[in-house]
């Protein structure tokens, strides 16, 4: 705000360093937000650096053994067994299909829908839209996990015709569940941000509703709608509860969308319960972690940065 | 070619109203599902029991009692936290300065990271860092804070939804009408005097809306405090700060992915997801309808 406050007209002494002492507390907090996300990375990426540094570690592990096929030519992820294997190339294949799958649900229904509540939708309507994305955006992903579990699996095994019953499209279905609030409500306060002179104008030069739409409304906010994209790319990949209890948790190589996999966050949650505190396994875990920190960090980044070029852009062109 | 003009523009348009109707199925169905399969087992017995036969039988009453315990504590840390920062970010400070920049900054990046970064921070830092020098500077070395326990797992929710609760308050401080705040600081007030008795009392709802969501969104996740403190089955109730304690959602986890006879287990399994999304939903509700009318409020004010 920028009002200026009287500097206490009705205070002198004691009541000014309480004021002053206030003050201070209430900046604090808002440093420990700042300290919170710095912290979160500073000490899962400590537990990680051995992975690095130590000649211990080096052992049984390095970057290198990681990322190049092992002996027999093969990538695998067996980190409990008498040879320890960590290959993350598995790990990796299993995060893309899955989140893939996600992605390809979720994004044409989350924009289409928004598209739907902000040109077409009467005020009812819309009023009955949001509220029902809200309660899916507070929907613990435990239940929807269980959800994919239980029922999914069963729906997509039959109507497919598949092997295995845990797969990437299970539980791509389900992460789906996850991403469509995010991408939904990020894309609908992008469409909504186009001032209503942009609609007037195309429908005056006769075009109509859709038209409007799709090449006038949807073009002026295609920053906001990319940074839904790209938020919703990172709220899947990050997901835990949803993939590890419908993933079937294998790490395969494969491909193939119908075939169980394992992802990062899922890995870190099946596997740091029963890991030895310090082991080569425990900094591995943390490395992932970290891993997952940065990129859903930068993709975070990316999709605030495109919501703010959105802005500039709708109120430059109102300008001119 | 106008027809055909037509023929498309009928088409998108019911495209988009289908991808609305879609979501809303998605959710009916699976609302649906788990009220009809769960709603047989559920009864007074289930919900104030302890588990009996290898949880195949009995209730899930320590479960519940956990996920209280987790939340209030959760709230005991994340609401004045929160509220605190979010009272900086709007009554505080000046507008585009480098220190608001990076809290939003920061608000925006903690709201995105990924749940079971969290658990692994809960443990590095919580229990391994704060906890090991406790114990270190305490109790001696003895095991007493530096295991996982219900304190930490609050501690790490509690960060998680720091963004839920500081983006509802600040929503409610913009609703403050200015000429309220300027009348008071022409009757003199201090800043902190129109915070403590003109702002925050006008935003009382927000400030719960915000704790109300947090609360909901901390009795749902399960990644967080799957190692910091939560446990599949203990034969009593948290007391102190540093037991662990059973929760709903871990129940859930754990119920589904290592039970030995799912078939057995599916009544109560879907009997206790009712329960969790029940508590989840209400809150929710509540939450929406105390938000709308302060988004009415804001467009008159």
């Amino acid at each position: 705000m920028t009002q200026t406050p009287s500097d206490g007209l009705l205070l002198k002494g004691r009541p000014r360093v309480l004021e002053g002492l206030l003050e201070t507390a209430v900046r604090a907090s808002a440093v420990i937000v700042i300290a919170a996300l710095v912290l979160i990375f500073v000490f899962v990426a400590k537990e990680a650096v051995p992975l690095l540094t130590s000649v211990d570690v080096h052992q049984e592990v390095t970057l290198r053994t990681m990322a190049v096929p092992q002996q027999n030519g093969e990538f695998s992820w067996q980190p409990v067994s008498e040879r320890p294997k960590y290959s993350l190339a598995p790990l990796i294949i299993g995060t893309l299909k899955v989140t893939v799958v996600a992605l390809l649900i979720a994004i044409p229904l989350a924009i289409l829908a928004a598209i739907y509540t902000s040109e077409f939708a009467s005020q009812q309507l819309r009023e009955l839209v949001k509220p029902v994305v809200e309660l899916l955006a507070g929907m613990p992903s435990v239940v929807i996990g269980f959800f994919a579990l239980m029922v999914v699996a069963t729906w997509v095994q039959d109507a497919l015709g598949l092997i295995f019953r845990l797969n990437a499209i299970t539980a791509g279905v389900g992460l789906s569940l996850a991403v469509i609030p995010i991408v939904y409500t990020v894309a609908e306060d992008a469409l909504s941000a186009v001032p209503q002179a942009f609609r007037d104008g195309s429908t005056a030069l006769g075009a109509n509703p859709w038209q409007t739409a799709w090449r006038v409304v949807l073009p002026a906010a295609m920053p906001g709608v990319f940074a839904a994209c790209v938020l919703g790319f990172g709220r899947a990949i990050g997901e835990t509860m949803i993939v590890l209890m419908a993933s079937g948790n294998a790490a395969v190589m494969s491909l193939d969308p119908a075939e169980s996999f394992r992802s990062f966050s899922a890995t870190i949650a099946a596997e740091l319960g029963e890991v030895v505190y310090g082991s080569p396994h425990y900094h591995v875990l943390f490395f992932i972690g970290a891993f997952l920190f940065l990129i859903t960090f930068f993709l975070n980044l990316a999709g605030h940065w495109y919501v703010g070029r959105l802005r500039g852009r709708l109120e430059g062109k109102l300008k001119r | 070619m106008r027809r055909w003009i037509k023929f498309v523009g009928l088409t998108f348009t019911a495209l988009t109203g289908l991808a609305c109707l879609i979501i809303v199925a998605m959710l009916a169905v699976i609302l649906g599902n788990i009220a009809i399969h769960g709603w047989p087992r559920l009864s007074w017995e289930f919900i104030s029991g302890e588990p009996r036969a290898g949880m195949t039988e009995g209730g899930i009453f320590p479960a519940i009692f956990g996920t209280v315990a987790l939340v209030l504590l959760m709230t005991l840390a994340v609401v004045p936290l929160g509220v605190a920062a979010a009272i900086y970010l709007h009554e505080y400070a000046r507008q585009g300065s480098k220190l608001v920049h990076l809290v939003r900054l920061a608000l925006h990046n903690l709201a995105g990271v990924p749940a079971i970064v969290f658990g692994l921070f809960g443990l590095g830092f919580f229990i391994k860092f704060v906890g090991g020098a406790m114990d270190r500077a305490f109790f001696g070395g003895a095991l007493a804070f530096g295991q996982p326990s219900i304190l930490w797992a609050a501690l790490t929710l509690a960060v998680l939804t720091l963004p839920t609760v500081v983006v509802a308050t600040e929503e409610a401080l913009r609703a403050v009408p200015r000429s309220y705040r300027e009348v008071a600081y022409a009757a003199g007030a201090t800043r902190w005097q129109v915070v403590r008795h003109v702002v925050v009392p006008q935003s009382v709802s927000g400030i719960l809306t915000g704790t109300i969501l947090a609360v909901s969104r901390g009795a749902g996740e399960v990644a967080p405090i799957m190692f910091t403190g939560a446990a599949y089955y203990l034969p009593y109730l948290p007391k102190k700060l540093n037991d662990q304690f059973m929760e709903l959602g871990y129940h859930i986890y754990v119920l589904t992915t290592q039970s030995p006879d799912v078939e057995a287990t599916k009544p109560i399994l879907y009997a206790t997801v009712l329960v969790l999304l029940v508590l989840t939903f209400a809150l929710n509700f509540l939450a929406i309808i105390i938000r709308s009318r302060i988004r009415r409020r804001l467009r008159t004010a």
